[in-house]
Formats: C-alpha cells, sequence, structure tokens
C-alpha cells in the first residue's frame, strides 16, 4: 500500500530506537517521534517556551542552527510587556547562540520570512509555536503547528510525537478565472468544507489549477490549511517549487510525492474555472460568498499583508490597483509587507510611492493589524477587509468590529471605492491581471 | 481523579481569539489572563466561575490560533477541565501539556447546561451529569496522553527524560 507525501515525510523523520534512521513507513492514526529540521518561535510564543524549557532542566538547545526565533507579533514593542517579551527571547536567542535570530529592521513574519532565507526546504519536518506554521508545506515539506510547551520540549529533545494524520486530497481542476488568486481557492475551499472540514488532517492540494500556481499562491493556500481544522496542507515540489527554492536553500532538499496507491480519507474535486473571487464574511473563515454577491457592505478600514498575503506579488497587485487612484475619504488603508526584503522591494520598485500618494499607510513588517495587536485596531462597530486569515469576534480589535477577508486586489479596490467591491469596477481588466501574473 | 464542579455551557467552534484576544498576550501570567477568559463572547465568566468548575462545549472546541494562554487562561480560572465534542488539535496538545485534561465526549456535552452540576472521573473516564442524573462515558486518552496527564504536564516528563538521558 503506498503512502502520500506527508506519510512519507514523517516516516523518513520517525525516530527508530535505537539508532537507525526513520521507519519504512507511516500509517494514519499512528503515534510516530520525529526529528525535526526546524522549530520556530515568535515574540507572543517564545517567552512562555524559555519559561517551560527551563523548568523542564534543559540547558542547552539540541541544535542552535535549527532554531528560529522572530520577534514579528508585537515588535517594534508595542509597549513594555512587548518589549520585556522580545528581551527575554533575544536574551534566549544569545544565550544558546541561536544562529536563526532576526531582529526588529531585519526580520518578517516567520511564515513568509524563514522560506524567503531558505530555512525550510522541500522534504523538511517542522514544528512552529504559531497555528500558521502549516504555511510552509508549500515547498512539499510536512510542517505544523503546536504550542510554547510543545516548542520548549522540542527545543530540549529535537524531536516531537505527532499522531500521523489522515490525508484528504483537493483536486482543483481547470483554469483560473482573471483576478482569481491563491487566497480565493483556499476560501472556497474552507467555505466548501467549514472550519472543521478537514479536522486533525493533512490538506493536499493538486490539480491543474494548483500547478499553475506560484509560490506566492501556494504559500497563501497552505497558510490557510489551519482555518478548515487541519494539522498541515501540502503541495507536492514541482519545477515551480524547484526553481523558487534551489536559489534560496540553505540545506539539501529531497523531494517525497504522493504513490498513486496512496490512501485518502476523502478526494475533494473542484472546477477552479468557475470559482471567482471570494469574500469570508464575519466571523468565521468558512462564511464565504463570492465577492459578486456580498452586497453593499461599507467599510471603515482596508488591511493588505500578513503571512497570508503579504508577498511582493501581493503588494504589485494592491499596488496595480492603487496607481493614480486614492483611498476613499472614510477608509484607512494599512498595507504590511511581510518581510524586510519585501518592504525593500516596494520601495525598490516605486511600490511605496503609490501606496503614500494613494494616502495608504505603509508599515514595517508585522503581525499587528491581522491580530488586533497594534498597528490598526478596530473600535466598537467597524468594518475592515483584510488580505489576513481569521475574522473571528473582536480578532481585529472591539468584539463588535467585523472583518471580511478577501484577496488583496479585491481588498485594494474596496478601500478606493469605500465599501467592499472589485478591480472591475475601478475599469481594471483581464489584461491588467494578466500583466501582474 | 474526580472533579466535580458547576458547568459553563458553550457552543461550536469556540476558537482561541474569543478564549483569549490577542491583546492580553503580552502576558503569560495564569491569573492576569484568567481575568479576560471568554471576554468577547462571555464577560460575566470571570464573575461566576468557582474553583474546580468545568468548562463544556460543543465540536472543535480552542480552533483557530496556538496560543497556548488560552488553556493557560480557563485553567487560571480554577477550572479543572474541560469537556467537548471535539477539540482543535493545538488546543488539545496544549491542554493535555499544562494539565487541564480535554475530554471528549459529544453527548455529555450535549446535554449539559450552564450551572449544571458535573462530576469527571478522569482515570475511569466516567462523566455524571448531577442535575440530570445521567451517566456518560467519554473516550478514553491515548497511552501517550495518559502518561502527560499523570505526570501533571509535560514539563515533568521531559524532565525525567532529560535525567534519564544524563545519568
Amino acid at each position: 500500500m503506498g503512502m502520500t507525501i506527508s506519510e512519507k515525510i514523517l516516516a523518513e523523520h520517525a525516530v527508530q530506537a535505537p539508532g537507525g534512521a526513520g521507519k519504512a513507513s507511516v500509517r494514519p492514526g499512528e503515534i510516530v517521534n520525529v526529528r525535526l529540521d526546524l522549530l520556530v518561535g515568535n515574540d507572543v510564543t517564545a517567552p512562555i517556551a524559555v519559561e517551560q524549557f527551563r523548568k523542564m532542566g534543559a540547558e542547552k538547545v539540541f541544535d542552535r542552527e535549527k532554531i528560529a526565533l522572530v520577534p514579528s507579533h508585537y515588535l517594534p514593542a508595542k509597549d513594555i510587556q512587548a518589549a520585556e517579551n522580545a528581551k527575554r527571547m533575544r536574551e534566549f536567542a544569545r544565550e544558546q547562540g541561536i544562529v536563526h535570530y532576526f531582529e526588529v529592521g531585519r526580520m518578517g513574519i516567520e511564515h513568509a520570512l524563514l522560506p524567503s532565507e531558505g530555512l525550510v526546504v522541500p522534504g523538511d519536518c517542522v514544528i512552529g509555536a504559531d497555528s500558521h506554521t502549516c504555511t510552509y508545506g508549500a515547498v512539499g515539506a510536512f510542517s505544523t503547528g503546536v504550542g510554547s510547551t510543545d516548542l520548549a520540549a522540542a527545543m530540549a529533545l529535537g524531536e516531537t510525537w505527532l499522531r500521523a494524520p489522515e490525508t484528504a486530497k483537493f483536486v482543483l481542476h481547470g483554469k483560473r478565472q482573471p483576478w482569481v488568486v491563491g487566497k480565493d481557492l483556499i476560501l472556497h475551499i474552507i467555505g466548501a468544507i467549514g472550519v472543521a472540514g478537514a479536522l486533525y488532517q493533512a490538506m493536499e492540494f493538486t490539480g491543474e489549477a494548483v500547478a499553475s500556481l506560484p509560490m506566492h499562491d501556494r504559500f497563501t493556500m497552505c497558510n490557510m490549511a489551519i482555518e478548515a481544522g487541519a494539522k498541515s496542507g501540502i503541495i507536492e515540489p514541482d519545477d515551480i517549487t524547484l526553481r523558487w527554492v534551489k536559489p534560496r536553500a540553505k540545506r539539501p532538499l529531497r523531494i517525497f510525492r504522493s504513490d498513486p496507491d496512496a490512501n485518502y480519507a476523502a478526494v475533494y474535486d473542484f472546477d477552479a474555472s468557475k470559482i471567482e473571487p471570494v469574500v469570508a464574511r464575519p466571523s468565521r473563515p468558512d462564511n464565504t460568498v463570492p465577492v459578486s454577491q456580498v452586497g453593499e457592505v461599507r467599510i471603515d478600514q482596508a488591511a493588505i499583508g500578513s503571512c497570508t498575503n503579504g508577498w511582493i506579488e501581493d503588494m504589485r497587485a494592491a499596488a496595480a490597483v492603487l496607481k493614480g487612484r486614492k483611498v476613499h475619504p472614510s477608509v484607512r488603508l494599512i498595507i504590511f509587507p511581510a518581510t524586510q526584503q519585501i518592504y525593500r522591494q516596494c520601495l525598490e520598485e516605486g511600490l511605496a510611492q503609490i501606496f503614500a500618494e494613494a494616502e495608504a499607510v505603509f508599515s514595517t513588517p508585522t503581525c499587528g493589524p491581522c491580530i488586533g495587536g497594534h498597528m490598526g485596531v478596530l473600535a466598537e462597530g467597524e468594518v475592515c477587509i483584510s488580505t489576513t486569515n481569521r475574522n473571528f469576534v473582536g480578532r481585529m480589535g472591539h468584539p463588535k468590529s467585523q472583518v471580511y477577508l478577501a484577496n488583496p486586489a479585491v481588498a485594494a479596490a474596496s478601500a478606493v471605492l469605500g465599501r467592499i467591491g472589485t478591480p472591475a469596477e475601478l475599469g481594471m481588466t483581464a489584461e491588467d491581471f494578466y500583466a501582474l501574473e | 481523579m474526580v472533579i466535580r464542579g458547576r458547568v459553563h455551557k458553550y457552543g461550536d467552534h469556540v476558537d482561541t481569539d474569543v478564549i483569549i484576544p490577542a491583546r492580553y498576550l503580552t502576558s503569560a501570567d495564569p491569573l492576569e489572563l484568567a481575568q479576560h477568559c471568554m471576554e468577547p463572547a462571555d464577560p460575566d465568566l470571570v464573575r461566576r466561575v468557582k474553583p474546580g468548575d468545568i468548562m463544556v462545549a460543543g465540536q472543535n472546541f480552542g480552533c483557530g490560533s496556538s496560543r497556548e494562554h488560552a488553556p493557560i487562561a480557563i485553567k487560571g480560572l480554577g477550572i479543572r477541565c474541560v469537556v467537548a465534542a471535539s477539540f482543535a488539535r493545538i488546543f488539545f496538545r496544549n491542554a493535555i501539556n499544562i494539565g487541564l485534561p480535554p475530554v471528549v465526549c459529544p453527548q455529555a456535552a450535549a446535554d449539559a447546561e450552564t450551572g449544571d452540576e458535573m462530576e469527571v472521573n478522569l482515570a475511569t473516564g466516567e462523566i455524571r451529569n448531577i442535575t440530570r442524573s445521567a451517566k456518560y462515558q467519554a473516550e478514553p486518552f491515548s497511552e501517550f496522553a495518559r502518561q502527560i496527564i499523570g505526570l501533571g504536564g509535560l514539563v515533568e516528563y521531559v524532565r525525567q527524560r532529560l535525567k534519564r538521558a544524563a545519568a
């Protein structure tokens, strides 16, 4: 019986007792101890992990090159406590000689930063103390989110236990319509199966429409696997993956693919050519509707960025919509690219100029707006359209604020219109879209 | 070990942004976090809850963000276990790791209402809704989970493992 790509990666990393690397096979439901290629923590999750690490009696991390610590959430420090958390994380990194500590001004949101730095490569097994760690599945790695104590244990031991997930396959057939990007595909899927539709599963995305996706769209899709309750998301590596990964990779990569006779818990088929740009309405990511049917929704704020849609391609899409236009007088637009490097690209390509002239805010990389932490918290009754990944009650601020999730072009068009709308309403065409692709 | 207390009942898909909003995550102090537990959905909980009470919910409890602050906040209120129809996986792991047993029992969860008197026997998995004179059997924990719960959390497990390795 064949294995899925996720099962193969877990088998490869399974710790045999004693000696011996890997197991011949892994079955869903099996508990495996796996060696880890990368551990990830941020300023919210690492301080607790450090405390737990000490309580465990651990003194040295298992491998100072396999841990990445990123002050992404509340930095530049939003208050004294945030500053103290960052300090604790920084001091731990220094004490342990952690190589991949990224300081403010050199950092980014970890789920865009770490693949960009080549720290996650095909075939890796990764855990991170952040739910969107599933993002790295886009390079064909097995990657899943955990909590701070699990991170501490892994820092001490270099391994963790995992219950091997079943895999659910999502086949996206056909060719995408113009203005439909990875965000729309994943929102459509989450809308179809629900926020618990892939509970505990590995979501494997495949099909013609996925094969045509550039890397940033693949990261977007895998990023939101957690929103369907999944353990992980994954896309088999192909030429597009390798062209992106190889110039960056800091370690050897391994290509795994699902066997033709692998067992899937479910197989979902979608006709991608029928998918339109999608919004998720308040207050759940599965409360989706095509943007053409969302009706008249006035907005107070728009947010474009985050680990979901903070890539340079997302910035270019926003700039294409905003060029020569102004943000609606009653709207605040916050644009937050996902890494320092993308931020610099925005400067170099003239995108920052477009954003500033459009009267948008152009921010240093931060998770702030997405989590209602800082840089754009919402007041009572306010409505925001956002390219982020969650819109649960109170996500971005006041419990009586509302968040709609969408792709960058829709969010940008909405910022101009003052209500949820599309680039087409601004006179943009299919050609404009293909110029971006 | 038997837990007995009053039920605080919630529905499906209670996410961790509701359990503890992100703006409070700069603190890791259980008592501080407890003050804001369930604030967007049930700001009255902090006032109502008594140590030993039990949180009960529908499916996919604890979905969304991985924040360990969520089970920490619940435990900080003095709640000793959560009974739900099902749990989101990161919350499930976190709860076990910090010594807040996540007990799966769809029928017990469905029948219970806020204010019910409930008893949970963690060793046998038996749940009694005393108010409704009903008995249920929870899904057993995996052997590994039981081991962690028995030790009071993952910290103790790793401590012992590191000690054995050093010896």
